[in-house]
Order: structure tokens, then sequence, then C-alpha cells
């Protein structure tokens, strides 16, 4: 009578968002070896995230309270800094709305309706995330820019002697994020709308209440947190954001530009409390988000009864469809925009509407001159580097936080959330203020312009992305599975290598998955803690649309979207055959 | 309660892929519930009952068949404009609302004023004995207060048909008990037309004042719930209901000639849906209508104790007869051991004999 409550495997997406658990975990087990052993196991675990997360952010926080905390006076007191703030507020708030905007009713039309084209734009709805963030800028300028293709055939069509709009300054920057951002709140909504219990909305519907009032009444309370947690995930991403507002702001100054700003300038100090400041409100902004987090766990598993409603009305019938092609070819245009410039010849697209002359060129000279093939090496290994201390580190963790229960477990969720919440440029300013000279007495090993510092400031930002994915592997398999193991006398390694690896197996493919395919165009930490020899990918496309070597630079990107392509497939098929060698752990 | 008489008439519905030689959730069903009677839709899992009640609900519409209240075909018309109550297996309680505002909902969405709808929340739920409990967060009820808040947000817009999908199964064995004599007696003194589903024949007996057998989207059998037991009209309802030992049979007029291990008895018979009398019969030997004797006569079944259960205020003794035949016999007699030979007899009669 219970088995229509069995949790189904979710097909959609999930964006993986680490939460900090408000269950008290599996039951205690009181035995002073299983005690020890534990702490064993948690205390490297927790020395390497208190070394390589925490310490650096206190380091910055000290770093802007040096010398009286002269930097907070001139903070406090410089116009650029408060523009800086004012500006990322409204560039924040802007990007919320705009991105609630378009997410919230496509995840209501995708969930709820039947049409002709809804399958193909669910498919291609979650791709904006799946852009490398620099990649999606430089696409962005190609189509949109001054001289891009869509403002070209709008110039043209209407007889401007200009460009009809510059994609500049505050609104380009929230166009921008609307672009990518608004995944996280079609994702959110999506999977909050199919967590809620049909029942509920059978239940409405028998005692008399109307569709809008059940709307009213019924389903947005029962999504508000989920709407709510993704307009603050908006929030977060666009506080933090760089790569925008780095190419497009224009004159404008953001918090996280007038970091790397100062810190070009030599005013280390100012560029401490500019950093304090951005990753407390993002630190904040995760605060916030874990009691929404807490309110989303409502009791809402249903049969889970998923029923789309075919669209009837003729109008709809006919618009539907053509607004499902073309919002699939406004998500598509940015990728294909930069496969068709990747074979432009670097130079000769100037005030055309298409580049004139296309060329392999771009791709010959990436495989044989030796300083265009070094980006490429680098971005590999160091992303290959990071994502196997991520798998080693954060399977651990999360076997510790889903299976153990000792008092360390709430400081190490704290710590694999801690990453996640602060913005990228944080991290790369705290790792430069801290790993910059050796200094055994207070932990500090030189790093900076060392190839090693990019490793170790991918491998933090992939900390929560493996581990919440190997948590939620985890919670899926019963835990007196482990006592099973142990009950029929397999030591703790076998029980490991038997049942808990087969178990968090999914969650810690797809966690280094993302871990590999976020290093590999990691963009906005590379861009401050870079040396000329680890440079990587993104830095290099950069480099390349400095030097209007667009066809260079976009040519680096499909190498990119190609690289992300491949590891995405790699990850499935190994996925794949382990599934295939093995039964299922869980049914 | 204005509550009304409902009828199913050929109603089918056929589930995707089984509609090419796979046999339909419910094929052609046609029942009547007079009005203010309870009725119980029972059968595995899998029988289509659910289906059935989501049906009536309007939730779920048939391929083939109508549903008619008092005589008007409501088949075509939304779940909300047909004004039936309905409690869920998992309650579906909105997590998000009081409990007040939970028991409230049918006539928020009426237009009823607030303070009306405050007032009588506040009686529907003093009704189910929840009278303090309006303020409540629904998930700080437990399972027996959560079906109440229910069965209160159900009745309070005055159902014309109140439908029930498995009100008990999410309830404890003791709580189960006593919620259902509850059920059955707040569901008489309103009045109400009532349809309940259960798996459980036990909920079924009782609570209905009839019960209607399903097996495979086919209705098997609809009477009461003594009349399912103790006059099978197929061997599936012989099988499904209760206990029984299935024996071979041969009928003549109002008797029956029960034969095992060459050992015959006559015994006055009954046959419910007639029948022709050709083929082969069996007779249903309910454990109660069984007994052990101490002076067996020639035409007792002769048999050894293979399992002994004590059952509170019963003694099930399971005996094996003759030519493998197992019969269980239920009795206040607790002395008999495991391996004891007894003897068994017929004790109440008529007996259901049923077509093979």
């Amino acid at each position: 009578m219970n088995e229509d409550r069995v949790t189904r495997k979710r097909k959609t997406l999930r964006f993986p968002v680490p939460v900090i658990a408000t269950d008290p975990g599996p039951p205690p087990r009181r035995s002073s070896a299983l005690v020890r052993s534990t702490w064993l196991l948690a205390a490297p675990v927790i020395a390497i995230l208190l070394w390589s997360v925490v310490y650096p952010n206190v380091s910055v926080i000290a770093g802007s309270l040096a010398n009286g905390a002269l930097a907070w006076k001139e903070f406090f007191a410089s116009p650029a800094d408060r523009e800086a703030v004012v500006s990322t507020l409204i560039v924040s708030v802007g990007s919320v709305i705009a991105a609630t905007l378009i997410g919230l009713p496509l995840a209501f039309l995708l969930a709820r309706f039947e049409f002709r084209g809804r399958r193909t734009l669910s498919a291609i709805a979650t791709l904006p995330a799946a852009l490398p963030p620099l990649v999606g800028v430089v696409a962005f300028m190609f189509l949109y820019g001054e001289s891009g293709v869509v403002t070209r055939i709008v110039q043209h069509a209407l007889g401007l002697e200009r460009a009809p709009w510059s994609l500049t300054g505050l609104w380009a920057i929230v166009f921008v994020h609307a672009y990518t951002m608004y995944v996280y709140v079609f994702l959110f909504v999506s999977a909050g709308l199919e967590r809620i219990d049909t029942t509920l909305d059978e239940a409405a519907e028998g005692l008399g209440a109307s569709r809008g009032f059940r709307l009213r009444r019924v389903t947005l309370p029962l999504l508000t947190p989920s709407i709510a947690g993704a307009m603050l995930l908006v929030f977060m991403s666009a506080l933090g954001s760089f790569s925008a507002p780095y190419v497009f702001g224009g004159g404008i100054r953001v918090l996280s530009t007038q970091i790397v700003a100062s810190k070009l300038n030599g005013n280390l100090g100012l560029a401490y409390a500019e950093t304090t400041v951005l990753a407390l409100a993002a630190v904040a902004g995760l605060i916030i988000l874990r009691r929404f987090e807490r309110r989303r766990s409502y009791a809402m598993s249903g049969k889970g009864r998923q029923t789309r409603v075919l669209v009837t009305s003729p109008l709809a019938r006919a618009l539907l469809p053509a607004l499902a092609v073309a919002t699939v070819a406004v998500l598509l245009l940015p990728h294909a925009m930069v496969i068709l410039v990747s074979f432009a010849r670097d130079g000769a697209w100037t005030t055309q509407v298409l580049p004139p002359e296309y060329t392999l060129d771009n791709f010959r000279r990436m495989a044989t001159d030796p300083a265009l093939w070094i980006p490429i090496r680098n971005s590999v290994s160091m992303a290959l580097i990071a994502t196997a201390a991520n798998v080693v580190i954060c399977f651990v963790a999360a076997y510790l936080i889903v299976l153990r229960r000792f008092s360390g477990r709430r400081l190490l969720e704290i710590l694999i959330a801690l990453p996640w919440a602060i913005p990228a440029t944080a991290i790369a300013i705290g790792l430069a203020s801290t790993f910059n000279r050796n200094d055994p007495v207070t932990l500090r090993v030189l790093l900076v312009g060392t190839f090693w510092i990019l490793p170790l400031a991918y491998f933090i930002r992939g900390i929560p992305l493996v581990a919440t994915a190997v948590e939620g592997s985890l919670k899926q398999m019963d835990p007196s599975l482990e006592d099973a193991a142990h009950g029929l006398g397999a030591s703790w390694w076998m029980a490991v290598r038997r049942v808990i690896l087969p178990a968090a197996r999914p969650g810690l493919i797809a966690g280094a998955l993302l871990a590999a395919v976020t290093a590999v165009g990691e963009f906005v930490a590379s861009v401050v803690l870079y040396t000329h020899a680890n440079r990587p990918i993104a830095v290099e496309i950069l480099a390349q649309l400095r030097n209007l070597a667009f066809g260079t630079a976009a040519a680096y990107s499909v190498l990119l979207i190609g690289l992300v392509l491949t590891i995405t497939l790699v990850a499935r098929w190994t996925e794949g055959r382990l599934a295939r060698g093995q039964a299922p752990v869980s049914a | 309660m204005t509550t009304a008489t409902l009828s199913l008439v050929g109603v089918t519905r056929r589930f995707g892929a089984l509609t090419a030689g796979g046999t339909p959730a419910v094929d052609a069903l046609t029942l009547d519930v007079p009005q203010g009677e309870l009725l119980a839709l029972i059968g595995a899992s899998g029988s289509g009952k659910t289906t059935t009640l989501r049906i009536i609900a309007g939730h779920e519409a048939p391929d083939e068949g109508r549903v008619l209240l008092e005589g008007r075909d409501i088949t075509a018309l939304a779940p909300r404009q047909r004004g039936f109550g309905m409690v869920f297996q998992h309650y579906a309680l909105f997590p998000h609302m009081t409990v007040g505002e939970n028991v409230a909902f049918g006539l928020e969405a009426r237009g009823v004023p607030k303070a009306e709808r405050r007032e009588r929340a506040a009686r529907a739920l003093a009704n189910v004995g929840l009278g303090n409990a309006g303020p409540r967060e629904v998930q700080s009820l437990s399972g027996g207060e959560q079906q109440r808040v229910a069965l209160a947000r159900a009745l309070i817009i005055e159902p014309r048909v109140l439908l029930l999908d498995e009100p008990l199964s999410n309830l404890d064995p003791t709580l189960r008990r006593t919620t259902r004599d509850e059920l059955r007696a707040m569901l008489h003194r309103l009045g109400v037309t009532a349809v309940f589903v259960t798996h459980d024949q036990e909920d079924a007996f009782a609570v209905a004042d009839r019960v209607a057998l399903l097996e495979r989207g086919r209705l098997l059998q609809v009477g009461r719930p003594e009349e399912l037991y103790d006059r099978p009209a197929t061997r599936s309802v012989a099988e499904f209901i209760g206990r029984a030992t299935l024996v071979p049979a041969r009928r003549s007029g109002d008797r029956a000639v029960l034969t095992i291990g060459g050992v015959a008895r006559d015994v006055r018979a009954v046959m419910p849906n007639g029948g022709t009398g050709g083929g082969e019969m069996f007779a249903v030997l309910r454990p109660d209508a069984l007994e052990l004797v101490a002076t067996p006569a020639a035409n007792d079944w002769h048999g050894t104790i293979v399992e002994r259960r004590f059952a509170g205020a019963l003694l099930a003794y399971r005996v094996k007869l003759a030519d493998d035949v197992e019969v269980e016999v239920h009795t206040i007699e607790r002395g008999r051991e495991i391996g004891e030979s007894v003897a068994v007899r017929v004790s109440r009669e008529p007996v259901a004999v049923v077509e093979a």
C-alpha cells in the first residue's frame, strides 16, 4: 500500500545546491572504536578544507584590517566603490527579475501543457547553463554587440546610420545574465512542480476550486520556496558575476571587477576590503537560501502522476509551436554563432553582417602552433588534477556526512557549502593573498606564480559540486546496507569497495563531470591567478579577442564546447559501462 | 445533507498499451449505490478499484459507459462541478495551510465569507473530535488526526456522494479498528452515500453496508458482507473472501454430496448464482462451519492436526484429511495438539457450492 510513495528517479536535471541537512543523520552508534575511526577519516579532510577554503578568506579579512583598517576607511570614502556597490545591487536585482520572468512561465509551460515542439524545447531549455561563462559572453558579443550579426541585421533593415544599440552598461549585463541564469529558475520551478503531490490539486478541484483559484491558493504557495530559492540563487550568481561586467560593463563598475581593478592597481588593502564585502554578502545569501531549502522539503511526495493538458484553443495551438521554435532558435543562436565565427578569417570581418571569408586556418593553427596548443594542454591537465582531488576528498566528506554521525558533521557541511557561495573572484583573491610565500609556521606555501595555484582554485570550486552529487547518491542508499555488510563480516574497506562506492558511483561520476566541465572552461578565478605558462583556454580567448582575432577566439570557444561535450560523453559512457557491469545497489 | 443515488453503467477504462489484448483497468462495470448507502469496493491491487473511484470523482474519464447521479448523466462533468467529497489515501492535506484553512477550503472556493467559514470549519472539526485543532499546522498532526481532518474537509461541502480511497490503510492496527467503527457510525448518522475503496476485507465488512468485489476490472459480486461470505457467486469470490477449503461436491437439488477419502457426506447446499448443476462443482468449507467431533460417526472425516494457531477467542487447527485435503477448523476447544488424530464434521448448513 506504500509502494506508490517510493521516490521516483528524477529525470530533470537538478542543479546541485549544497544543503546543510536538518535531519539528525544516522542514529548514533556508540562504539569508541567507531568514533575513533570516524575522526581518523574526518580529521585530514576537515584539515584540507580548513586550509584551502577557510584560511584564504580569513587571510583576506585580516589583510583588509591591517594598517589600522585604513583600507576600510578608503572603501567607505571612495565614490567608485559606492558606485560599484549600487551597480552590483541593480545588476543583481535586475537579473533576478529578468531570469524569473523567463524561467517561471517556461517551467509552467513545459510542465503543464502538451503541444507540438514541447519535447525539443525542454531538451534545449537548459542549454545556456552548459555554455562556459566566457564563451557565452563572447557569443553575445558576436550576436548583439555593436558590430554583432543581429545588431547589423536590425541596422540594415531599418536603414540606420549607426548601430541601433550598444551592448554596454547595466542593461547589457542584465541581458546576458537573463540568458544564462533563467535556467536556475526554470530548473528549480520544474523540480518543484514535479514534486508537488498531484492529489493536492485533485483534492482542491474536488472541493470545487477553479483552475485560477487552485493556482493562486495551492500551486503557487507550494512553489513559493522553490521560486524564492531560485531567485536567491540568481541574486547570488549575479552578485559574484565577473565575465559579463568585465566584457560588457563599459564604464560600469561592479564589485567583482572593482576587486580585480584594485588588485591590478596594487591597492591590495582596498581589494581585500571589497572582497570581504562581496564574500560576506554571498555567505549571507547562502544562509537565507538554507532557510528556504528547509521549507522546500514539505512532505510533497505523492503518486507523482504528472498530467499535461493538451492545448486545444486554436490560437494557442498555432502560436505555441511557433513560440517554441523561436525560443529554441534564440537559445541555440549563441552556439551557432560561435561555430560560424570560428571559421571566419581573422581580420576580414569588419562591417559586414556576416563574416565574409571562411577558412579552416583557425583550427589548423591551433593544431600546429605550439604556442596556441599550450592553453589547451594547460586547461585539460589542470582540470584533470583538480577533479581527481575533488573525487577523493569529496567522496570521503560525503560518506562522513551521510553515513556517520559525529560532532564535526555540521562543520564539514558548512565547509563544503562555502566555496559554492563565495564568488570566484573572492576565492582567487584569497588564494593570492595566502599562498604568496613559503612560511611553514603559518602553513603558507608559495603557489602564486606557479602552475599549482590554478588547479587549487579549480579544486576549491569543484568541492561543492562533487560533494553534493555524491551526498545525493548516498542518501538514496539504505544506511543499514553498510551495517549489513559489516554484520556479514566485511572489513571497513570491503564495505566501502563493495557497497558504498557502487551506491555513490552515479553521484561521483555526475559530480566529477560537472567539476571537470567547470574547471576546463574556468575564467573568473583564472584571470586573477594565471601566469603566462599556465594560462588556460578562457584566458587565451580573452587575449585573442583583445587582438581582434575573433576567428581564433571563436575557434578556442568551439574547442571548449567540444571538450565539455567530450567530457560529458565519456562520463555517460563510463557510467553506462559500470552500470551494466554490476547490478544496482538500490532497486 | 442531500445525498443521492449513484450509478455506474457499463464503465470501461483502458490504459495506454493495454488496449491491444491486455485487460482494461475497469471492464464494463455496472453498479448502483442507493442513497445513503455505504458501499465498499474491494479487490486485490490492480483490480481497478481506485480507478473506479477516480472515475466516480471525475479525475479520470471512462472510455465507455456513463456515471449517473439521480439518473442524470454526469460523465462529462468536471470534478469541481460534481460536489463530491473525497478522502485521499494519503489524505492530500495542503501542507502550507493550517488545519482550519484545510477544512474551510471547499467553502473558500465557494466564496463563503470568512467569518462563516471559520465558524463552520470549527463545527466540522468538532464533529470529528478535533475541536481545538483549527490553528495547528497539518504537519503536527498524527496519522489518525490527519485522516479525521481529511474527512472533515470532505464533509464540510455537504457532498452528495462521499468517496474514500483506502482511508484506513495508513493507520496502525489498533487505531484502525477504533477509527473504522467511528467512521461507520458517523457516516450512518449523516446518512451520506459513500463509496469506500479498500484492499482489506475486514475493513470493508466492518464499515460497509454492501461490498462490491472486483477482479481485473470486472465486478465479481456485490452484496451484503455475509452474502459474499456465505453465498459466494463464484470460485474466485470464495477464494478471495475469508478462508475456505474447496472440496469436490456433487449437487442434487438443494443438497450436495461432499466426498473426501471415499467418505461421503450429504449436506444442505446453496448455489447463489443458480448454475446449471452440471460440470465440476466445489463446496466451500469455512473454518467456522466445521467442528472437531469427540465421538466420530461413520460419515465423519478422519485426519491429523498439522498446525495449531492461537487466535484469541478461537483456536485455529489445520487438519489433514484423506486425499491430501487440508481444512481449517475454528473452535473454542483448546486441548488439541499437533499430531493428534481427530474427526471433522460440517457444523453449519447450508454449505455454498460454486462451479469450478
